[in-house]
């Protein structure tokens, strides 16, 4: 029986089981796939327009944020009609300086929050980084769980949080970061999908880019499935970014394949499927010019973000 | 009476021998018509991922101290001479005499001696300090181009190979060769003698191949910032010439060197793979001394 009432709370605790090794030999067929020509271009075109362009660092500075919303709008001008990335995603801090730069350009600014990335603060204290960056102008909120709670088992306490911080967003929509790296096994991933989506999660995101392994394609794997059992269940749409280690054209193809044979069409948008990634748009676009010149690209030919 | 182990001839990209990403190969014989190996046909994408290899390898290795890379030259050469009769007996197989294998596989060896020592003395000799008309000093010296994409000498197993690396990487350069289609024994055999001799991976990459199919590739990436021809057709020539343009690669050729020659072992290719860099640098007039310059 479908269940459609969204206040419906399964017990957390009987999440379904993943098969380790069903889960990577699947995840690994996705990869034999052969994609060429101009469904090529077209999935680097669409790959590019999925991007979060980030920068996450301790010494990111005004100049910098300013200069990868630039890239954002202009990723390679020697092409005409290039899509623009997604999102920039940056600090708090810097959320008014990004909007101001994006202004206009339909890039959408999000934003870390909730003590990013080790999520180590008091509730009050992420609930506060979560407003002041919503009222700094930022149209998303990218959050980390509370990855110690959860392994400790206290899944209220992460469910109850996520649902705060939701509240928190008001209209932005909220991505949870699970930070997979640090939940070792996939039946924990699984689980923590499970409870980011009914607690309120727009978008459930694998990494902080912090941690290796970041995103790999069987962790995404099993949260693709994790949407679409809960799209079943529910009629609710959920959205995915992997994040972190995807830096190649070719890998992110691979991503493209398996979110289209998981979810179908329906999510093969930037509204329902990102790339957090900062190198993997050079690498797109050096592929896009090769595929229009017919010479292999150097990287000295393309701005760095 | 046991079979002979058949050793598999693998193309040498960023220090591990995979197979040609293509799953092609050829037959190498020799003229008496023996068939000697079944070597990769590469690809393309081989040339591609090795640019790549070496475009990684290049930071390291050209900020290495100029007196480390000539110690791992004089290694290449240590190790080159323990397996000599390996050399040998392939040179012998693609129609060497016995006489000519052991001498050129000796030229060899001394031709990496012979660089190893130019390491760290080509840069006092082609730099510089020049004259200027105010407070500074102005220094000239040659620095590393980048990625070298060489088509080694045809009609040579080894010598011809050894002869364009060796002044490529002494530089610190980092390389990407095609083999002697005709002959690619040996280069298979120099990539193991490489890899076992602490040159880091991806500074040399070795890919057995047809010329025609691949010279265009080799002259038209945008990531590779010189290359190396050794023959003399005019119509390969220009075609280098003109792809050269899209990114002015450095274009070297060296088709009129004899390599069993001493002539043509010369600090001057060294610099030839290298790029002139020019520093202004402030004097400090303290106490009133004059720059002299």
């Amino acid at each position: 029986m479908v269940e459609k009432n969204l206040a419906y709370f399964p017990d957390f605790s009987v999440s379904p089981r993943i098969d380790q090794v069903g889960i990577e030999e699947r995840a690994a067929r996705f990869t034999k796939r052969s994609i060429k020509k101009e469904t090529k271009l077209n999935g680097l075109l669409l790959t590019l327009n999925m991007i979060d362009l980030t920068t996450l660092e301790g010494k990111d500075t005004v100049g910098k944020v300013q200069q990868m919303c630039y890239k954002a709008k202009h990723l390679h001008d020697a092409y005409e009609g290039l899509p623009t990335v997604a999102a920039v995603c940056v600090y708090p801090t810097m959320v008014s300086v990004a909007k101001k730069a994006v202004a206009g350009s339909g890039v959408k600014v999000a934003s870390v929050a909730t003590a990013f990335p080790s999520g180590q603060a008091p509730r009050d204290v992420k609930i506060r980084d979560t407003k002041y960056a919503v009222a700094e102008g930022a149209d998303e909120i990218d959050m980390v769980i509370s990855r110690g709670k959860f392994l400790e088992g206290e899944y209220n306490f992460v469910f109850d949080e996520i649902a705060a911080i939701k509240e928190a967003c008001g209209s932005a929509r909220l991505k949870v970061i699970l930070e997979t790296g640090e939940l070792v096994t996939y039946d924990k991933v699984r689980r923590a999908s499970d409870i980011a989506m009914y607690a309120g999660a727009d978008f459930i995101k694998t990494s902080t880019g912090k941690i290796s392994p970041a995103a790999t394609m069987p962790v995404t794997l099993v949260m693709l499935e994790a949407i679409r059992d809960f799209y079943y269940k529910t009629g609710r749409r959920i959205a995915m970014k992997p994040a972190g280690g995807i830096s190649k054209s070719k890998l992110a193809l691979h991503y493209l394949v398996m979110l289209n044979e998981i979810l179908g069409e329906a999510w093969m948008n930037n509204e329902w499927f990102r790339f957090g990634a900062s190198s993997l748009a050079n690498d797109v676009l050096m592929q896009i010019m090769k595929e229009k010149t017919g010479v292999y690209q150097g990287k000295d030919y393309f701005s760095l973000d | 009476m046991r079979l002979e182990v058949l050793k598999t001839y693998k193309i040498y990209i960023g220090g591990k021998f995979p197979r040609t990403e293509s799953g092609r190969y050829y037959i190498a014989e020799n003229k008496k018509g023996d068939k000697l190996a079944n070597v990769c046909l590469g690809s393309r994408k081989d040339f591609r991922d090795a640019v790549g290899a070496a475009r990684t390898a290049f930071s390291d290795w050209a900020s290495r101290a100029a007196f480390n890379r000539g110690q791992i030259l004089y290694r290449i050469a240590e190790m080159l001479e323990g397996r000599k009769g390996q050399f040998i007996e392939e040179l012998i197989k693609q129609d060497s005499s016995r006489v000519q294998a052991e001498k050129e596989v000796e030229l060899s060896i001394e031709r990496l001696i012979y660089y190893a020592g130019w390491c760290d003395k080509y840069q006092q000799v082609f730099s510089s300090v020049n004259p200027v008309a105010s407070s500074h000093f102005n220094f000239s010296t040659p620095e590393p181009t980048g990625v070298v994409s060489i088509i080694a000498p045809q009609d040579s197993s080894l010598l011809g190979l050894v002869s364009v690396i060796a002044p490529i990487i002494v530089g610190g350069n980092t390389c990407v060769v095609l083999a002697s289609s005709a002959k690619p024994l040996c280069a298979v055999t120099f990539a193991e003698v490489l890899h076992s001799s602490d040159v880091p991976g991806g500074v040399v990459n070795i890919i057995t191949g047809k010329v025609p199919e691949l010279l265009n590739w080799f002259s038209n990436h945008m990531d590779v910032n010189a290359i190396v021809y050794c023959a003399n057709d005019k119509e390969s020539i220009q075609k280098i010439q003109q792809n050269a343009t899209l990114n002015m690669k450095r274009v070297l050729l060296w088709n009129h060197q004899q390599w069993p020659q001493l002539s043509s072992q010369s600090p001057y290719l060294i610099c030839e793979a290298q790029e002139i860099k020019t520093t202004w640098h402030p004097i400090e007039n303290i106490g009133g001394a004059k720059s002299g310059y």
